[in-house]
């Protein structure tokens, strides 16, 4: 009985976060800030921080070190070091940064992680396709807002 | 907030090139044979002083691989490769042996391809596929193939230690400003350009990687990620495919046309053939 009830819970919850989705085309950037949650659903900064390191989903070590991560081997170069970063930036100037880095940091490397077209010759399997959900921009958002001093 | 990102940005830059250039080796000697790993950029590379082999960016372990060619796991496949030198295949019973008296006839052939022949690009691959089915009356080799890639990698050994030296002028150069363009421009999910990986970040780390200026002077080369010799179309693939991007087909146009203008990049440094890879 109890346990039905949380199951219940659980798809309510679900079902809320899709209605509230923003849609990648629609994300509002005030500058290269976006202010508001692309779910309305709080971040998890632990999901956010299996996220970061996975390879197949942010791989932001690939660019970043992070000391938080410090048991973890080969931390890139290519980007500044993460440590630190919540005191540096805002929640609204991370997660612009994370949607779509152009709009913050002109003819960067650093890949969109919300942005599901406008690519050129995009793998067959990656076409129209986000590199994170809007949830998991949310948990990697939560996750960098815990890197402060 | 982005003058100060971009100035930090800037000093992991120089930290990660500098952990690079640790490495102060001008140049190696391997069987006698001297090799340089540094030159000056030609005046056509705009964003670079300095081109750099890759051998430079790669761990002491790796590089002492190439350091001796009985330790150079690629010569197993040269040895395969003497065999197919020497083998009667085809409708005119003739072998690469039967017309050219001694491979040494090849040496500088591999620094100045590819080259414009008949208004297109001809690769080293090209030639042999060419040799294959009008003189000997053989079926062409797939192009980016283990048979193939070994006799690129026996007839390029012919020009170790010459430098690179292809053509980007003349009838070159509408190939190489293709080349240049394919070279520049972002493709795939990851929307990344070869430029903003091996010129703007040589010398960084990249995850387990450390990044080199992507020079083709060393190929084909064998990497120890997948213990065979490996091509420079099949490398240009393997890099598309990282950033998510359809790669073009080895042996196409348009990655002829990105040969010659990687090639190009390199003009001055000598051939390595078969280099050693991670
Ligand atoms: C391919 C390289 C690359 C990847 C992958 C990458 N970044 Fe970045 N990132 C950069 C670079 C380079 C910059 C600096 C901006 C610039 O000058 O281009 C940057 C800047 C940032 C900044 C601003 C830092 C500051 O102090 O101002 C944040 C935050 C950030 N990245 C987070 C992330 C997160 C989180 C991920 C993964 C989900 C990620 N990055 C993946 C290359 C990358
Ligand atoms: C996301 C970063 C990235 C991008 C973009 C990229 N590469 Fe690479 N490339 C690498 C890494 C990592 C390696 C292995 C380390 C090295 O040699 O730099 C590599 C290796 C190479 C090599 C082998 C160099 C050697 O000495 O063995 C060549 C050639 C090359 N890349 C060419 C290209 C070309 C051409 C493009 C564009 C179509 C491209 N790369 C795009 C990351 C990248």
């Amino acid at each position: 009985m109890k346990h039905t009830g949380v199951m219940l819970a659980v798809v309510a919850f679900a079902s809320a976060a899709t209605a509230a989705e923003i849609a990648p085309q629609d994300v509002v950037f005030e500058g290269g800030a976006v202010a508001g949650s692309l779910t309305g659903v709080p971040g998890d900064p632990a999901s956010g921080r299996k996220i970061f390191l996975n390879r197949k989903k942010g791989n932001c070590l690939a660019c970043h070190a992070n000391a938080d991560l410090a048991d973890q081997p080969f931390h890139g170069e290519v980007g500044p070091p993460l440590d630190g970063v919540a005191d540096r930036l805002s929640e609204a100037e991370i997660r612009g940064i994370l949607v779509n880095s152009k709009m913050t940091f002109e003819d960067t490397i650093m890949p969109a992680f919300y942005r599901d077209e406008g690519f050129n010759r995009p793998l067959e399997k990656f076409k129209g396709k986000t590199i994170l959900t809007a949830q998991e921009v949310e948990d990697v958002v939560a996750y960098l807002l815990t890197l402060g001093e | 907030m982005r003058t100060v990102t971009t100035l930090l940005a800037a000093s992991a830059l120089l930290l990660g090139a500098g952990a690079a250039v640790a490495d102060d080796h001008d140049r190696i000697e391997i069987d006698g044979v001297v090799l340089t790993l540094r030159a000056p950029a030609p005046a056509y590379l705009e964003n670079m002083d300095e081109v750099m082999s890759g051998w430079l960016f790669r761990s002491e372990e790796t590089q002492a691989l190439q350091l001796d060619d009985f330790d150079n796991p690629a010569f197993v496949f040269l040895d395969q490769a003497m065999d197919d030198w020497s083998r009667v295949e085809g409708s005119e019973g003739k072998s690469c042996a039967s017309c050219h008296e001694d491979l040494s006839g090849f040496a500088g052939l591999k620094t100045v391809l590819p080259r414009v022949v008949d208004g297109g690009l001809q690769t080293m691959e090209d030639i042999i596929n060419a040799e294959r089915v009008n003189r000997m009356g053989a079926e062409p080799l797939k192009y980016d193939s283990a048979a193939m890639n070994r006799m690129v990698a026996l007839i390029g050994l012919q020009s170790r230690g010459m430098p690179m030296n292809v053509a980007v002028d003349g009838d070159a150069a509408p190939f190489w400003e293709q080349g240049r363009e394919l070279y520049y421009t972002r493709v795939g999910q990851l929307d990344m350009a070869c430029a903003n990986c091996h010129e703007d970040n040589y010398g960084n780390m990249i995850r387990a990687d450390r990044l080199s200026q992507g020079q083709i002077n060393g190929f084909p080369v064998y990497r120890l990620k997948n213990a065979k010799l490996n091509s420079v179309h099949g490398r240009f693939k393997g890099c598309m495919k990282n950033i998510r991007a359809t790669p073009y087909k080895p042996g196409s146009e348009e990655f002829k046309a990105l040969e010659l203008y990687v090639a190009s990049r390199g003009n001055g440094l000598s051939v390595e053939t078969p280099s050693v890879r991670n």
